[in-house]
């Protein structure tokens, strides 16, 4: 038996660690550690509500508008506010711009290179690249030239002797089986999607004032005017701006991300049998369609249970508890019970080895990280989890494109449950909500024509009109998950704040019973042809977009008021 | 290789005053022209594959020129630099942090990143970007640390916890204060990257749960420490900055808190489009009112720009295509030491600041502040770090919130100002 340690993971947000046991060409058991700790829910205790969002949002550069997203929710659910039309429309194209852009920077920058071999790609012949290009795109940079150049750019930087950030790496591992024209065709597209993003995330700087850390939410709305006839608001300008970058987006997406997603699983379709794991999951709903209390979500929400399509069940989150058995934390009621965020309490308590150190003890406490379980059980939570949801209760368009994506990989629905069935998904629902994009701008312009300048509930903007306490969920769905931010507001200041987040659903250690967690469940028979560079394992991993620094929180071990919960 | 020079006449702080060569100023003169060997390089082969131009080029580096302060003749110093094939070795560490200077960087424009990791730096070390996970990660590390001692640029990402047994970073099994203090104190230079490598940042706010330090508290005495704060910090900026130090093989003059005067020598309010309208009283008083929509002066609402130096009016984001004050939204001070806790409520006004044709009693009033923030941030800093080390537990917050400061618990709220 061989213990491998991988830390750091790299080309992930965060610092995440995976110590396995390794029998056999396979993975045995394995243990998912979170080594960094900021408590940031702490600090928000005693501050301006209408703050809040500021503060979350730092909790991820990556994810960047995600817990902006979560405590405004949270906030106007506990104070009452409503946000206008105007800024449900803005933040769906916010939040969808946030997920295409994270799902395509996955793919290509913290994923691909676990499946493509750059080194071979060095051998790949440009004209057989360009024939293997065109025949799964009309993607027009696809000629022998462009690839022939790519080559020599990259062949020119390897003669250098300096290989920078694709130093040490795997390369030439066994378990790389793209041919290398298919390896070439990828490393363009690494290098065209670097490009991309800086384009497609324009949107958010048109939206936001700036990316990474948008600067445009508020509680009861958001802070970018809108008026057809003055140039310092969103006008037809803005309109047709958005459409344009709103088309390039969907056309990168379209022409080269989930074609390049379908072949390469094309090579590896083993993987659609490794990795399942955790067969439960869980999707809070997102993208409001209407004003309405009960909107209707264009990503619905709901609960699969042991990967059974044909029942899906309301979500509620008072059946939502975290643990601390393995974590560094104590409960006062004991380590062995679970708590809900909203009686949620965490004392940060680290009791593992001194650093340096080589080993942790798994059998004891092990992460920074909680692990929430959803009426006892564990979940996956990301985009796998969201098509599922989405397919099993008809979504339209999600349906029509996972039938054809299954049809032209051969493949049943089964397959999605495996570590390519995660990443497959992700490519599907960035296509979704591209074209979703399109719909929103053009709900933003009718809004316009309609002279409707609200953008924010001012009502209720003075912490005078709040209530003398309030409670608040705000739940939203990001780029890994689900995500739910808790507030309890007394006096127009935090009382105490809790985040349940994506990364903590699925990265989380053991609990109480000693279930794993989703990424220590998917670990549990992927295979590792040398455990000295295990590749196996990064694949599984990253086919989550681990985001370490969202997981972790810490909240007040002092304050543990009972909760009348209200969710929206 | 720096001389040092007293800046201002009251301050009494240092700052590196980079003295451009004379050669490279008078290699300006004549400006290298099509044809000459230069153009032969793999970078003008690249950017003419990329349809990039050689005047193009150039127009690049004179603007890099403008954006750096230097003279317009710079520019041929620059192109030659960013040209050369000796890439300087980086490597870039993240502690408490959110990748948010990471995202940012992959953000820059001119040269992008792709340019940037292929043909201008050679980026060794980069958690989030690189391929190699695990040991064969942290090999490269200490290659580049025991092969290229005092001969590379450290970046940092993320505040530093102050106790190495906390077990509150680490990165394979190591504490993040032992690797910074290992690698930043071999680097010939150390750029600390966002708010909170540079001042310590939201994971040192009130009442800094984690005893999160700045690289400066964390790792004392490294040599040439560059501080670009913001949260995050411009991708333009950072890069700005590499070809400031590829040209002239020197660090550029620094201001106060040790941030280059290129990026951070003038405030939000001094660069600011909307400042006609604060100088005629013209104020956003409701989310989306008239003033709101015309594009009027967002002071009203909360907006840090008087009191927060940075040149997010001028460069802007994303491609200059917008920033915070432009949609709408006030500045929250992201570059200022300490700013969630000086700069916040966020949403109330800065106080005691003259509004009506008054910028010269601003200015000062600003000025002043930023005194009082700096000495606010020492005091806050000592504070938390001895209590730290005492193992005293972090005061409740309660106790923590706005202990005397120039905006106080005691200060009105938003609703009482009308």
């Amino acid at each position: 038996m061989t213990h491998v340690v991988v830390d750091p993971v790299s080309r992930i947000e965060g610092h995440l660690r995976i110590e396995a046991e390794v029998e056999g060409g396979a993975v045995t058991q394995a243990w998912s550690s979170s080594t960094m700790f900021r408590g940031i829910e702490l600090i928000l205790e005693g501050r301006d509500p209408r703050d809040a969002w500021a503060f979350t949002q730092r909790i991820c550069g990556v994810c960047t508008t995600v817990h902006a997203i979560a405590s405004i929710r949270a906030v106007e659910h506990a104070i009452g506010a409503t946000p206008p039309p105007n800024a449900r429309i803005l933040r769906n194209l916010v939040m969808a711009a946030q997920n295409v852009h994270d799902h395509v920077i996955h793919f290509y920058h913290l994923q691909a290179l676990d499946w493509v071999d750059i080194v071979s790609a060095l051998k790949g012949d440009p004209a057989k690249t360009a024939t293997l290009a065109q025949s799964i795109s009309d993607w027009p940079l696809s000629s022998k030239t462009y690839f022939s150049d790519i080559q020599k750019r990259v062949q020119a930087f390897v003669e250098r002797g300096k290989l920078g950030i694709f130093a040490n790496a795997y390369w030439g591992h066994p378990a790389y089986k793209l041919p290398p024209e298919a390896n070439l065709m990828a490393l363009a597209h690494y290098l065209e999607a670097l490009d991309w993003q800086r384009r497609f995330v324009k949107i958010h700087a048109i939206l936001g004032g700036k990316n990474p850390h948008l600067q445009s939410f508020l509680v009861g709305g958001m802070a970018t005017p809108v008026d057809p006839d003055e140039q310092a608001s969103l006008n037809f300008d803005t309109i047709s701006e958005l459409r344009k970058l709103i088309a390039d987006g969907r056309d990168f997406v379209t022409r080269v991300y989930v074609p390049d997603v379908l072949a390469v699983a094309s090579f590896y379709r083993e993987w659609f049998e490794i990795g399942a794991g955790v067969p439960n999951f869980m999707s809070y709903g997102d993208y409001p369609m209407d004003d309405g209390p009960q909107p209707a979500l264009y990503i619905p929400a709901g609960i699969i249970h042991n990967q059974d399509l044909t029942q899906i069940a309301p979500v509620d989150q008072e059946k939502i508890d975290e643990y601390v058995t393995h974590s560094w934390y104590d409960y006062s009621v004991g380590d062995d019970k679970g708590l809900n965020p909203f009686h949620g309490e965490t004392r940060p308590n680290y009791t593992g080895p001194k650093p340096p150190f080589k080993r942790l003890y798994t059998d004891q406490k092990y992460s920074w990280l909680k692990s929430p379980r959803y009426d006892g059980a564990p979940m996956q939570v990301g985009p796998l989890a969201r098509m599922l949801v989405a397919y099993a209760k008809g979504q339209p368009r999600v349906k029509q494109l996972v039938d054809g994506a299954l049809a032209q990989l051969g493949a049943q629905p089964s397959a999605l449950f495996s570590t390519l069935g995660r990443i497959a998904a992700r490519a599907l629902e960035a296509q979704v909500l591209v074209e979703s994009m399109s719909t929103w701008v053009d709900a933003l312009a009718e809004q316009m024509t309609r002279r409707d300048y609200r953008i924010q509930d001012t009502s209720h903007w003075d912490p005078g009109t709040w209530p003398k306490e309030g409670f608040g969920a705000g739940f939203h769905e990001a780029p890994r998950g689900s995500l739910g931010h808790w507030v309890h507001i007394r006096d127009r200041r935090i009382a105490k704040y809790q985040c349940v987040v994506p990364s903590t659903w699925n990265a989380g250690p053991r609990d109480a019973k000693g279930q794993p967690g989703p990424y220590e469940a998917s670990l549990e028979g992927t295979p590792v042809a040398k455990p000295d560079q295990p590749l196996e394992i990064l694949r599984t991993v990253h086919s989550f977009d681990p985001c370490m620094a969202c997981g972790v929180h810490v909240v007040d071990a002092n304050r543990r008021e009972l909760a009348r919960v209200r969710v929206t | 290789m720096h001389a040092r020079a007293a800046f201002g006449v009251s301050t009494g702080f240092y700052v590196f005053r980079a003295e451009i060569p004379t050669r490279s100023l008078a290699g300006e003169q004549n400006p290298p022209t099509e044809g000459a060997s230069m153009a032969q390089s793999r970078l003008m082969t690249e950017l003419a594959r990329q349809g990039v131009s050689r005047r193009e080029f150039l127009s690049f580096c004179a603007g890099m020129a403008t954006l750096l302060g230097m003279p317009k003749a710079a520019s041929a110093a620059i192109a030659k630099a960013v040209e050369a094939d000796d890439r300087p070795i980086m490597v870039w560490l993240e502690f408490q942090d959110c990748a948010g200077n990471t995202e940012s960087f992959l953000r820059s424009g001119h040269p992008t990143v792709a340019d940037l990791i292929l043909d201008t730096i050679s980026l060794n070390y980069h958690e989030t970007l690189m391929v190699a996970a695990g040991f064969q990660a942290e090999g490269a590390l200490e290659d580049t640390v025991s092969k290229n001692k005092g001969n590379y640029i450290a970046l940092v990402e993320g505040s530093i916890p102050g106790d190495i047994e906390s077990g509150y970073c680490t990165v394979g099994g190591r504490s993040a204060l032992d690797i910074a203090r290992e690698v930043c104190g071999n680097a010939m230079a150390t750029v600390a990257v966002g708010t909170c490598a540079t001042f310590g940042g939201i994971p040192a706010a009130r009442p800094n749960p984690t005893g999160a330090l700045s690289v400066a508290d964390a790792a004392p005495g490294v040599r040439n420490l560059i501080n670009m704060s913001a949260c995050p910090a411009n991708a333009e900026n950072i890069t700005a900055l590499l070809v400031y130090y590829l040209t002239t093989k020197q660090w550029p003059p620094l201001d106060q808190y040790r941030r280059p005067l290129f990026a951070y020598g003038k405030t939000i309010h001094d660069g600011c489009e909307r400042r006609a309208h604060f100088d005629s009283g013209q104020f956003v008083e409701q989310w989306g009112d008239e003033a709101h929509r015309h594009g009027a002066c967002l002071y009203h609402m909360g907006c840090k720009g008087p009191a927060t130096s940075q040149n997010c009016p001028n460069v802007q984001w994303n491609g200059h295509t917008n920033w915070p004050v432009g949609c709408g939204h006030p500045c929250i001070g992201c570059a200022e030491p300490n700013f969630w806790d000086t700069m916040t409520p966020f949403y109330e006004r800065l106080p005691n600041i003259a509004t009506v044709n008054a910028s010269e009693w601003l200015d000062k009033v600003g000025l002043g502040l930023t005194g009082a923030v700096a000495a606010g941030v020492v005091a806050h800093g000592i504070a938390e770090v001895t209590r730290y080390r005492r193992g005293h537990p972090p005061p409740s917050a309660h106790n923590a919130v706005d202990k005397g400061g120039e905006q106080g618990s005691e200060r009105p709220q938003a609703g009482d100002k009308k």
